[in-house]
């Protein structure tokens, strides 16, 4: 190693420091280094590439013979649906350990102490999040078509439904940024995460209709929007889904509705707790 | 602008019930360097972090280049440099992407960043580096990117919390002629540390910080002359004599010395310089007294710590 001399010249203190660039420059540069990120340990994607496919493979050839679609209709094209929603929520995950992660090897002090817009931090997570829930939302789109899933209802019905699924997806980052905000470590967010959002994916209409379940557990997951997601995204896309009868709840009779009232909900309650949560929990 | 690029007056901050720091002042004129030395938890890392903005204090008031940090925090950050205690450089980019990124961050232009980051690795000798992602670099290494990452910006204030912590010798003088360049151009520098010898060997300053308080400042002679001036050692060649040695110390200093047998050096405080080593000397002759050192000194650092804190600080350096 050659020894270390600064030239002079290279450090001017008496310099006249950079104006602002804004909110939206510093989200960007802070989503890059996310994408970046999820470039050099693609492992740490499995949860957005490989899992789910092998959830579509898994049910619809393991399961897919046991299993009857409502109405009669193919599983196949049942399962998409539900394997879009399970996967959607788990993109939580990503972003709370991006954050944990950050605090853990101090990055966020040193952001901290950047002339940077306030809530880049937050954005640029939530940017890059947003942007990794896209990869399994195309990967599934292209698997779902070689085992035969197909859109049924037209275009324009197949972009609304993957709006619903992106929208939902931009709420669901705001979950992951409070869950890595409030809890502190890695380790305590993949706890967490696996306690809490396996049982929420499948006590839904994510791999099996809500009206074999047993009376409480129904009603459960009759009410739980991952169950209101699936059956959303099975519609517009016109694929089978749980037809609404008399005496259904509110949200089986109008699972849009009662997904974009979740996304609303998510995206209020969480965002501002979500920042005043990180805020208090970086500023020690 | 104020003559002194660091301001705190009366800084007390609390975690809970424990008081991380209990009313610290302190002044960096532009253009030196201050160092804060103290053992763990002494509050080092806490002032760095609220002169960087990072936390607020409970009580007290900083200025940092001119700015409040409490009030006008945008404009403290875009002046100051912060080498935090771990090198938090971002280990899945590589040296380039982190330089480029905290220069875009630090609102430079994407080519400006660029051109900075090059300058940058060039000067700290990462170039050959520059495509390599960070996790796969030395600690020594590591350490320089996150220095030259301070530079991204051209701070008028850097502060470098433990910037040698972990390093061996060799980097560590390293980092020691950079941060004297760094100097050189008129960066004023506050750094942390445990390190008696980098505080005496880097400062023009010092603050002695115990228990969150400064207990004492001034340059390494000042703080030597506080604890009590020069000092006489003798150190005899045979165990035996050390005994002897020390009656005929005791006799020309009219103190008691401390001995040390396991060194066989006697030592004490004097007060009349070369003639009273003179002294020494003749009375050591004249008992036939074989002598390996004999020598005039003052304290050092670490003694000067021990005899202000009571504390041996060797254990909290390990």
């Amino acid at each position: 190693m050659t020894a270390l001399t600064l030239p002079t010249g290279t450090v001017h203190p008496d310099r006249t420091p950079e104006p602002a660039r804004g909110l939206a420059h510093d989200t960007w540069v802070i989503a890059r280094r996310g994408l970046l990120h999820m470039k050099r340990q693609p492992e740490a994607l499995s949860d957005a590439t490989i899992q789910p496919i092998m959830f579509v493979l898994l049910f619809a050839y393991v399961f897919g013979g046991a299993i009857t679609a409502p109405g009669g209709g193919s599983y196949k094209e049942f399962l998409m649906g539900g394997i879009f929603a399970q996967t959607i929520v788990f993109s939580a995950f990503g972003v709370a350990m991006g954050l944990a992660n950050d605090r853990k090897n101090q990055a966020v002090d040193r952001f901290r102490a950047l002339p940077m817009a306030r809530g880049a931090v937050l954005g640029g997570h939530a940017v890059a999040s947003l942007i990794k829930a896209l990869l399994p939302i195309v990967l599934m789109s292209l698997c779902g078509l070689t085992i035969g899933w197909r859109i049924h209802d037209g275009l324009l019905s197949a972009v609304f439904g993957y709006v619903l699924l992106i929208g939902f997806a931009f709420a669901m980052t705001w979950v992951g940024v409070l869950l890595g905000s409030v809890v502190a470590t890695p380790e305590g967010v993949q706890g967490i995460a696996f306690a809490a959002l396996f049982p929420i994916t499948f006590m839904a209409s994510t791999f099996v209709p809500t009206e074999t379940m047993p009376g409480f557990l129904r009603t459960i997951a009759e009410w739980n929007p991952v169950t209101t997601l699936a059956n959303a995204a099975r519609i517009q896309f016109g694929n089978p889904s749980t037809v609404a009868s008399p005496g259904d709840p509110w949200s089986i009779a109008h699972p849009t509705a009662y997904s974009v009232l979740w996304i609303v909900g998510i995206i209020g309650v969480c965002a501002p707790l979500a920042v005043r949560a990180y805020q208090r929990s970086v500023a020690k | 602008m104020s003559t002194n690029a660091v301001e705190a007056h009366g800084l007390v901050k609390r975690y809970g019930p424990t008081t991380a720091l209990a009313g610290i002042d302190l002044e960096v004129p532009t253009g030196t360097v201050m160092a804060v030395l103290g053992p763990n938890g002494a509050g080092k890392t806490t002032a760095v972090r609220i002169l960087t903005t990072l936390t607020e204090p409970d009580e007290g008031r900083a200025t940092v280049a001119g700015f409040d940090v409490a009030t006008q925090g945008t404009e403290v950050r875009r002046r100051i440099g912060l080498a935090a205690q771990d090198a938090t450089v971002d280990p899945l980019l590589t040296g380039r992407e982190n330089l480029v990124m905290l220069g875009e961050l630090h609102q430079l232009r994407r080519p400006a960043a660029a051109a900075r980051a090059v300058e940058l690795l060039d000067a700290f000798s990462l170039a050959d580096d520059a495509g390599r992602v960070v996790s796969g670099y030395s600690g020594g290494m590591r350490r320089r990117l996150d220095l030259a990452a301070t530079l991204v910006a051209h701070p008028e204030v850097l502060f470098l919390d433990e910037p040698t912590t972990g390093l061996d010798p060799r980097a560590r003088s390293e980092l020691w002629t950079v941060i004297d360049t760094l100097v050189g151009t008129g960066t004023t520098v506050m750094l942390t540390t445990q390190y008696l010898e980098e505080a005496e060997r880097l400062a023009d300053d010092i603050i002695l910080v115990d228990h969150g308080r400064v207990i004492a400042r001034g340059d390494a002679q000042k703080l030597k002359r506080e604890v009590g001036g020069d000092q006489v050692q003798v150190v005899v060649v045979e165990a035996h004599q050390l005994a002897d040695a020390a009656r005929i110390v005791a006799g020309v200093t009219g103190t008691e010395p401390a001995l040390d047998a396991g060194t066989r050096a006697v030592t004490s405080p004097i007060d009349g310089g070369v003639e009273t080593l003179i002294e020494v000397a003749k009375g050591l002759a004249a008992a036939r007294i074989a002598v390996e050192d004999l020598s005039l000194r003052q304290p050092t650092l670490d003694e000067v710590f021990m005899t202000l804190t009571g504390t041996d600080t060797t254990d909290e350096v390990a």
